[in-house]
């Protein structure tokens, strides 16, 4: 066990896993931010979301979660570079013309979601948490709440903020398509029958979270 | 048919190599890729026009895996299933121009014009591409029982004739579906067995050493594999590993 994340396959197996861990944070995820555009008020998603910020079990999985992107990033970052380095010298005909197309993307799609990442924290986490951002609500049963449901709507007025959110999404739908069924390959499941049904739910599950993501600030915008 | 050819020239491993470009005229669509060289090659002895152009083969019947060549952007040409030596001038046209070029990885220095050095893959076979077993007289057939199925996987995997176009195909130079080739054809079969997890082990650590790049699964080398090995294989060297390293 102990060197096992020298070895290239066991860094990969390391990417896969907290890559697969991030699929299943972002549907919790877009579960509780469609709440705001399926709901008449805000005080549903409120509701949520502080549970989310203020459950200590949650606190425990919050910081899995942040320490899952930087494994997955820092080990993106390596097995890249190495791979640069295993090719100094290109083709002068090289279009990769059987390499799978989804994956020629993952470097570009990642830098997307990565840059994106520090303005969606610097936007809500940050601002909500340290920055004192989110006022008060109360609700009818006495009990007071963040009204990040207000800061969210607010945001999603703004036009380029809601243009960024969409290009955004748009990468981690392509780097979902290839990595979700990428990971199983990766982690050895590998199968005539369920491989392709794998990748079917991939792709499914790709367009469901990218589009889902993506009507939260188009909603907001036009109708909110 | 007359062909426009553009091919890498480089004298030696430490020289900067170049395209040059040459024509080659009165090709029978039914020549080989390697017999169309022989006849370019043929042309520039009788003119004295340039040294011939270096290229590996040996068996040219598409089992040895010497004759790589990347030929328009692809391994082994535009042919499916096919090495270069079994490729056919009728997958051209009249006038076209072909792009040859060397495998390209770090791992597989260019030796001579179109001719690269492929002993990282004795490497990675001598780290453990081998069952150690003493000789001796020649053992019954059906001794030992395999299963069919595991028989038939160990037979596609043992398929692979190391010709490297794996590497030369993929986007990270990648030599993964030949090392878990190896490590498949052995974990299936009741001989290789005995030293599976060493094997699966060594084999990567050399793998890695040597500088081959990481897999990203795109693919791209069972899609040009001229032996159409399957990636399942590299899933399957994949839990191999885990299980040798982990459990
Ligand atoms: C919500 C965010 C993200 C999710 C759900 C996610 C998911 C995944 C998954 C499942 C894989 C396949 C893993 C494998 O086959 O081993 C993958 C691969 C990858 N990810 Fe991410 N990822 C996310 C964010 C990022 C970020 C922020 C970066 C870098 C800045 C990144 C860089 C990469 C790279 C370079 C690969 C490997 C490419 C390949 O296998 O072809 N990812 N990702
Ligand atoms: S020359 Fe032997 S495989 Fe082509």
């Amino acid at each position: 066990m102990s060197n096992v994340f020298t070895f290239s396959i066991g860094r990969k197996l390391i990417m896969s896993l907290m890559g697969l861990f991030l699929c299943a944070f972002l549907l919790v995820h877009l579960g509780i931010n469609l709440l705001l555009i399926f709901c008449d008020t805000t005080e549903p998603f409120n509701i949520a979301a502080n549970f989310m910020a203020s459950n200590v079990v949650i606190k425990v999985f919050e910081i899995g979660l942040f320490g899952g992107i930087l494994l997955h990033i820092i080990y993106a970052v390596i097995l890249t570079i190495k791979n640069w380095f295993a090719r100094t010298v290109g083709y002068k005909v090289g279009n990769n013309q059987q390499t799978s197309f989804f994956s020629k993307y993952m470097v570009h799609t990642a830098s997307i979601i990565g840059i994106f990442l520090i303005l969606h924290l610097m936007d809500f986490y940050v601002k909500a948490k340290f920055l004192g951002g989110a006022t008060s609500v109360t609700y009818e049963d006495g009990k007071t709440f963040h009204d990040l449901g207000a800061l969210v709507i607010a945001r999603f007025h703004i036009g380029w903020v809601v243009m960024v959110y969409i290009v955004a999404l748009l990468g981690l739908g392509f780097h979902l398509i290839h990595g979700f069924q990428s990971a199983f390959q990766t982690i050895g499941l590998n199968h005539p029958v369920y491989t392709p049904i794998i990748k079917g739910l991939g792709l499914f599950y790709s367009v469901v979270v990218a589009a889902g993501f993506m009507a939260i600030p188009i909603v907001v915008y036009f109708f909110k | 048919m007359d062909l426009t050819l553009k091919i890498w020239r480089q004298e030696n491993a430490a020289a900067k190599g170049r395209f040059e470009t040459y024509k080659v005229t009165n090709i029978s669509p039914d020549c080989s890729f390697l017999e169309m060289l022989d006849i370019l090659n043929q042309q520039m002895i009788e003119n004295q026009i340039t040294l011939p152009v270096c290229f590996d083969n040996d068996c040219r019947e598409g089992i040895c895996g010497m004759c790589g060549l990347y030929i328009n952007g692809r391994p082994h040409g535009p042919d499916k299933g096919v090495t270069t030596c079994q490729l056919h001038m009728r997958k051209f046209k009249n006038g076209d121009t072909i792009v040859i070029e060397p495998w390209r990885a770090r791992p597989f220095p260019v030796i001579k014009d179109l001719v690269v050095d492929r002993s990282a893959f004795d490497k990675i076979i001598e780290a453990g591409g081998y069952i150690s077993v003493s000789t001796g007289g020649v053992p019954d057939a059906n001794s030992i029982p395999v299963p069919k199925k595991k028989a038939d996987v160990a037979m596609d995997a043992a398929a692979c004739i190391g010709c490297g176009a794996c590497v030369a195909s993929c986007k990270n130079a990648s030599a993964m579906l030949f090392v878990s080739a190896k490590v498949s054809h052995f974990a299936n079969l009741p001989q290789g067995k005995v030293e599976a997890k060493e094997r699966v082990k060594n084999m990567v650590a050399k793998m890695d050493e040597l500088g081959f790049g990481n897999c990203t699964n795109t693919g791209a080398c069972e899609a040009e594999c001229p032996k159409e090995i399957s990636i399942s294989h590299i899933a399957r060297m994949n839990r191999e590993f885990f299980a040798a390293k982990i459990l």
